[in-house]
C-alpha cells in the first residue's frame, strides 16, 4: 500500500492558508505519495476542491485525512486533533517548539513523529525548506501594502497640473528577509526608503533593493553565528534610539521587523518617538505577535494615536496573501518531503544523523528530541574571513627593494661591460635593441584588451621578417646553405602571409553594434 | 647610392611602419589601418631585400627564393582562410614554431657561411668570436621556441594530453639545460665545430619540449604569449648575427609584446611568471577541505528563458567552455534576441578566459557580437550589483568568489569577475567538476546561483527555443 499524505483544513480562527496547493499536490504525487485533502481545505486560499481533484488528490473528510501516514499542516494541532492521532503518524507543521513547551510535552505523550517547519536550521542547504524566510518575505511585502492602504498619499513623487507631490519616506527597521521584502516593495512603489540593521554587511543588500542604509555608529559590529539577530548591548541600543528619534519626525511610514528568536521583541520606537511623528503617518509593527517593536502596538489590531499616527499590529500579514503563502509554504513542504524521500518511492526515511532533519524533529516515535544540538553555520559567508586574523600566505614574498636594485645594478653593469669591450657593430646593435624594446613596451601597453589575439597574430606576421636573413643567405654558393635558406624562407613566408591574412580576417569580424 | 644603402633606408621605413602597426591596434577604429601599415612595411622590406639578394646571386638562388616565397604565401593564405576562430590558439602556436625553426636555420646558415667556410674574410679577431656566440644564442632561442611551440600547438589542438608532464626534478632538468648551454657556448666560442652546434640544437629542442610539456592547459595563455616573446627574441638574435637592424627592431617589438602579454596574464592570475613556468599549479592538491558548501540548485532551460526575458540587464561571462562547445553562435543569437526585446546585454571578459589573450573577444566577434558590448573585467566589475541576471558559460575559476573572500584559497588574490553580486546567476556547466585550478567554486552554492547542466551549446539553444 502506498504512503498517504493527509492535508486537513486549518481550524484556527483567521487562518486562511493551507498546507498544499494543486501544484504541490502534483509534486508530492511525483515523489510517490497518495494525497488526501480535506473538503474545503483550500477554499480560503482560492483553491477549490475540483482543482485538487484535477491534480490527482482525493478529497475526503476530516477522519480520512487524519488516518493518513503523514499529515501536513500549517498551524500546530489543537487539543482535539492531538487526541485523535494514531500510532506511527508523522505530523509536519509550524509549532514554535521553543515558545510552546506544553505543546511539545502533549505531542511527546503520543506515539507519533512530529517535525516543526519553523525549526529549520539556518544553513544554505536548508534554505529551500525555510518557512520563516518564505513567510517573512510575503509579510514584508504585505506590510508595505497595508501601510499604503492606510496612508493618505501617494508613495511616489509626481509633478502634476494640480501641483507637486513629494514622495513618501519609508523607514524599515531591520533588514532581514521581511525587512528586505518591505524595502523592495516600498521602493518599487516609488517611495524613498531608508533602512537600519545592526549588521553592517547587509548595507549592500539594502542598496541593491533601492534603499539607503543608515548605519548606527557603534563599535559593536554584530557577527551572528545562527543567522538570526541577537540582543544588542546597552551602548548600541542608546545610539540606535538616537537614530530612530531623529528619523521619526522626518519619515511618513515606519515598518519594524526586529525579532529575536525565543525572546520578546525589542522596543525600538518609544511613545515619544510616535508622538513626534506627523499626523497621517503609519507604523506597521511586524513584531506585534511577540510584543511589538513599537510602544502602543496591540497585536492583531489597528490603533490610531492621539496625534493621528496609525499603528498596524496585524499578526497574520502572510496569511493576508493566502494563495501566495499557501503556495510557498506548500513548496517548502514538498522540498522537505523530497529530503525525506531519497528514493522518490513514496517511503518516508527520517535520517537523524542529518543536521537539518535532526533540527526539525521535535518528537520521534513518542520520544521528545527537543531542543536539538546547536548548528553553527554562519548565514553571512562574506563576513567570515574578515572576522578572524587573516592567515598570512607564506609563499607570497615580495622581492625586497634592495634586492631589486641589486639585480638591476648587475644587469646594467653587465650591459656596460659588454658594450665597453665589444667592437663595433655590437654596441650599435644593443642601442637599437634597447630603444626598440622600450618603444615596444609602451606601444603594446596601449593595445586594447579585446585586440590581444589580433596583436599576437600580427606580431607573428612581422616576426616573419626573419625571412630577410634567409634571403640574404640564399645567394651563397654552398648547397647546404641554400637548402637551409630555402626552408627558412618558406616557413617565414607562411608566417608573413598567413599572419597578415588571419589578422585582417579577425579585425574584419569586429563590428560595432 | 648602392643597393645596400637603398635597402638600409628601406629598413628604417619598414621598422617605423611596424611600430605604427602595433600602435594602430590600440583602438578598434584604427586597427585595420594599422594592418595596412604593416603590410606596406613588410612589402618595402621584402622588396629591398630581394633587390640586394638578387644583385650578385646565381639564377638558381633567385629561382629558389621565388619558389619558396610563392609556396609559403600560398600555404599561409590558405591556412589563414580556413582556420576556425576556436582554432586560433593552435594556429598562432604553430606560426611561432615556424619563426623558431627559421631562426635555427638562419643560425646554421651563419655557421656554414662563416665558421665552416675557412675562406671567409669578413669576420676576424674578436668579431669572429662574437659571431660564434651569436650563432649559438640564435640557434638556442630558435630551437626552444620551435619545440615549445610545437608542444603548445599539440596541446591546444588536443592531440596530446594537456595535463602537465611531471618528470622528477623537472626544475633541475631545465636549469641543467641552461647550464649545459652556457658551457657549450664557452667551448664553441673558443673552437667552433659542427658537433657542438648539433649538441646545442638538441639540448635546446629538448628544453623547449620539456618546458611546455610540463605546463597545464589552463596556463596556455601565458605560455603562448611567452613563446610569442621568444620568437621575437629569436628574430632579434638573428639580427645581431646578420648585422641587420630591421631584424633587431622587429624582434625587440615582438619580444616585448609577448613579454607584456605574459605579464598581464600573470597579473590576472595573481601569479609570478616563474611559478607559471615552473608549472604544476593546484595539480597535486585538489580540493581536500570538507567544507560544507551546501546544496546547489538545478534549473531548467525554460526557467532560464523566463528569467532572461524578465531581466532588465544581463551580463554574460564566457570561458574556455564556450570555445570548446562552439557555443558562441547561439550565444550571439541569444544576445540579439534579448537586445531586440529591450534587455541590456553585455559581456564580461576575464583576461585569462580562453587559451589565448583576447580569445573570447575574437570568438564573439566571429559570431557578430558588437564589440562595444564586450567589456573587460575592470570595466564591468562594478556593474554586477545593478545586473539582473549573469550567465556564466563555461567559466569557473574566473568567477570564483573564494579568490576574493577566502585568503586560504589557492587562487586567493586573483582578480575575478564578481558575478555573485548580481541578483541571479545561472551557471552553464557540464558537471560539478572543479575548474582548472582544482578549486571548488562556492559560487555554485550561493543562494542566488542556479546550475544548468549540459553541453553549453545545446543548453543555450534550448534556452533560445524557450524564449
Amino acid at each position: 500500500m502506498n504512503t498517504h499524505i493527509g492535508v486537513p483544513r486549518e481550524r484556527l480562527v483567521g487562518e486562511t492558508r493551507v498546507a498544499a496547493t494543486p501544484r504541490t499536490v502534483e509534486q508530492l504525487r511525483a515523489l510517490g505519495y497518495e494525497v488526501i485533502i480535506e473538503q474545503d481545505a483550500g477554499a480560503l486560499s482560492t483553491f477549490p476542491d475540483e482543482a485538487y481533484a484535477a491534480a490527482g488528490a482525493r478529497v475526503g473528510g476530516q477522519d480520512e485525512v487524519w488516518a493518513a501516514d503523514v499529515v501536513l499542516k500549517v498551524n500546530a494541532p489543537d487539543a482535539a486533533e492531538i487526541e485523535g492521532m494514531h500510532e506511527g503518524l508523522t505530523l509536519v507543521s509550524l509549532l514554535a517548539p521553543g515558545l510552546n513547551p506544553d505543546l511539545v510535552e502533549a505531542l511527546a505523550a503520543k506515539p507519533v513523529t512530529v517535525l516543526a517547519m519553523d525549526a529549520v536550521p539556518r544553513i544554505s542547504r536548508a534554505q529551500s525548506l525555510d518557512v520563516l524566510s518564505s513567510m517573512a518575505n510575503i509579510a514584508g511585502y504585505r506590510a508595505v501594502i497595508e501601510a499604503a492602504h492606510v496612508f493618505g498619499r501617494f508613495f511616489t513623487g509626481q509633478v502634476t497640473a494640480a501641483g507637486k507631490v513629494p514622495p513618501a519616506t519609508v523607514l524599515v527597521a531591520g533588514a532581514g528577509v521581511a525587512g528586505l521584502a518591505a524595502i523592495g516593495a516600498a521602493s518599487s512603489l516609488g517611495a524613498i526608503v531608508r533602512a537600519t540593521d545592526p549588521r553592517p554587511e547587509v548595507a549592500d543588500q539594502v542598496k541593491s533593493l533601492g534603499g539607503e542604509f543608515l548605519a548606527v555608529q557603534s563599535a559593536e559590529a554584530e557577527v551572528s553565528a545562527s543567522g538570526y539577530a541577537k540582543e544588542m548591548s546597552e551602548d548600541y541600543n542608546t545610539l540606535a534610539a538616537r537614530l530612530y528619534a531623529a528619523q521619526a519626525p522626518e519619515v511618513d511610514i515606519i515598518v519594524t521587523t526586529a525579532l529575536i528568536p525565543g525572546r520578546p521583541a525589542p522596543l525600538l520606537i518609544t511613545a515619544e518617538m510616535v508622538a513626534s511623528m506627523r499626523s497621517g503617518s503609519v507604523i506597521v509593527d511586524m513584531a506585534a505577535a511577540q510584543g511589538g517593536n513599537v510602544a502602543g502596538t496591540r497585536a492583531g489590531e489597528v490603533v490610531v494615536t492621539d496625534n493621528g499616527v496609525t499603528i498596524i499590529g496585524y499578526t497574520d500579514l502572510a496569511g493576508r496573501l493566502p494563495a501566495q503563502a499557501s503556495q510557498l509554504y506548500g513548496t517548502n513542504l514538498v522540498n522537505l518531503m523530497k529530503l525525506l524521500t531519497p528514493g522518490k518511492d513514496g517511503a518516508v526515511v527520517l535520517d537523524l544523523e542529518d543536521v537539518v532533519q535532526r533540527g526539525i524533529t521535535v518528537v520521534h516515535r513518542g520520544e521528545k528530541l527537543w531542543p536539538p544540538p546547536p548548528v553553527q553555520v554562519s548565514a553571512a559567508p562574506a563576513l567570515a574571513p574578515g572576522a578572524g586574523a587573516r592567515p598570512v600566505k607564506p609563499e607570497k614574498r615580495k622581492m625586497s627593494n634592495t634586492r631589486k636594485l641589486t639585480l638591476t645594478g648587475i644587469g646594467v653593469a653587465a650591459l656596460w661591460l659588454v658594450n665597453a669591450f665589444a667592437p663595433q657593430p655590437l654596441p650599435e646593435h644593443f642601442t637599437v635593441l634597447m630603444l626598440a624594446t622600450v618603444i615596444g613596451y609602451y606601444v603594446i601597453g596601449k593595445v586594447h584588451h579585446a585586440l590581444h589575439t589580433p596583436l599576437m597574430s600580427v606580431t607573428n606576421a612581422i616576426s616573419g621578417i626573419i625571412v630577410v636573413g634567409a634571403m640574404l643567405q640564399i645567394g651563397s654558393d654552398s648547397t647546404i646553405v641554400r637548402v637551409l635558406s630555402f626552408v627558412a624562407i618558406l616557413l617565414a613566408s607562411i608566417n608573413i602571409f598567413g599572419g597578415f591574412a588571419v589578422t585582417r580576417r579577425m579585425l574584419g569580424m569586429f563590428s560595432k553594434g | 647610392m648602392t643597393a645596400q644603402s637603398i635597402a638600409e633606408a628601406a629598413y628604417i621605413v619598414a621598422a617605423l611602419l611596424f611600430i605604427l602597426t602595433l600602435a594602430g591596434l590600440s583602438r578598434h577604429e584604427t586597427s585595420r589601418q594599422g594592418i595596412v601599415f604593416g603590410i606596406a612595411g613588410m612589402a618595402i622590406a621584402l622588396a629591398a631585400t630581394v633587390g640586394v639578394a638578387v644583385q650578385n646571386a646565381a639564377a638558381i638562388a633567385v629561382t629558389l627564393l621565388v619558389v619558396a616565397v610563392v609556396c609559403g604565401a600560398a600555404i599561409g593564405l590558405w591556412r589563414a582562410r580556413i582556420v576556425a576562430m576556436t582554432g586560433m590558439p593552435e594556429l598562432i602556436a604553430l606560426l611561432h614554431s615556424f619563426v623558431g625553426l627559421a631562426a635555427v636555420l638562419v643560425g646554421w646558415d651563419g655557421f656554414y657561411s662563416v665558421e665552416h667556410d675557412s675562406a671567409q674574410t669578413e669576420f676576424t679577431g674578436s668579431l669572429l668570436h662574437i659571431h660564434h656566440a651569436e650563432v649559438f644564442i640564435g640557434v638556442f632561442i630558435g630551437a626552444v621556441t620551435f619545440t615549445g611551440s610545437i608542444v603548445a600547438n599539440l596541446k591546444l589542438s588536443a592531440r596530446i594530453k594537456s595535463a602537465p608532464l611531471m618528470l622528477p626534478g623537472k626544475n633541475y632538468l631545465n636549469l641543467g639545460a641552461l647550464a649545459a648551454f652556457a658551457v657549450l657556448t664557452g667551448v664553441f666560442v673558443a673552437s667552433p665545430n659542427l658537433a657542438l652546434l648539433v649538441a646545442v640544437t638538441a639540448v635546446a629542442l629538448a628544453l623547449g619540449w620539456h618546458l611546455v610539456a610540463s605546463i597545464g592547459g589552463g596556463d596556455m595563455p601565458v605560455v603562448v604569449s611567452m613563446l610569442n616573446s621568444y620568437s621575437g627574441w629569436a628574430a632579434a638574435a638573428s639580427g645581431f648575427l646578420l648585422n641587420n637592424n630591421l631584424l633587431i627592431v622587429t624582434g625587440a617589438l615582438v619580444g616585448s609584446s609577448g613579454a607584456y602579454l605574459s605579464y598581464i596574464m600573470c597579473q590576472a592570475m595573481n601569479r609570478s611568471f616563474i611559478s607559471v613556468i615552473a608549472g604544476g599549479f593546484g595539480i597535486e592538491a585538489p580540493t581536500s577541505s570538507d567544507t560544507d558548501y551546501g546544496d546547489y540548485r538545478e534549473v531548467t532551460a525554460q526557467e532560464v528563458a523566463s528569467l532572461l526575458t524578465n531581466a532588465k540587464s544581463v551580463v554574460i561571462t564566457p570561458g574556455y567552455g564556450m570555445a570548446v562547445a562552439q557555443a558562441q553562435y547561439p550565444v550571439a543569437e541569444l544576445t540579439k534576441q534579448l537586445r531586440e526585446r529591450g534587455v541590456e546585454v553585455r559581456f564580461g571578459i576575464h583576461p585569462v578566459a580562453g587559451r589565448l589573450p583576447g580569445h573570447m573577444n575574437v570568438l564573439l566577434a566571429e559570431a557578430k557580437v558588437p564589440y562595444d558590448i564586450v567589456l573587460e573585467m575592470d570595466e564591468i566589475n562594478d556593474d554586477f550589483t545593478e545586473t539582473s541576471v549573469v550567465l556564466v558559460i563555461g567559466a569557473n575559476d574566473t568567477v570564483n568568489p573564494s579568490a576574493a573572500e577566502d585568503p586560504g584559497s589557492p587562487i586567493a588574490g586573483m582578480p575575478v569577475l564578481r558575478v555573485w553580486e548580481a541578483a541571479d546567476v545561472v551557471v552553464f556547466k557540464r558537471s560539478m567538476a572543479a575548474g582548472y585550478a582544482g578549486v571548488q567554486n562556492p559560487l555554485f552554492f550561493r543562494d542566488n546561483a542556479q546550475m544548468l547542466f549540459g553541453d553549453a551549446k545545446s543548453m543555450v539553444e534550448e534556452v533560445l527555443r524557450a524564449i
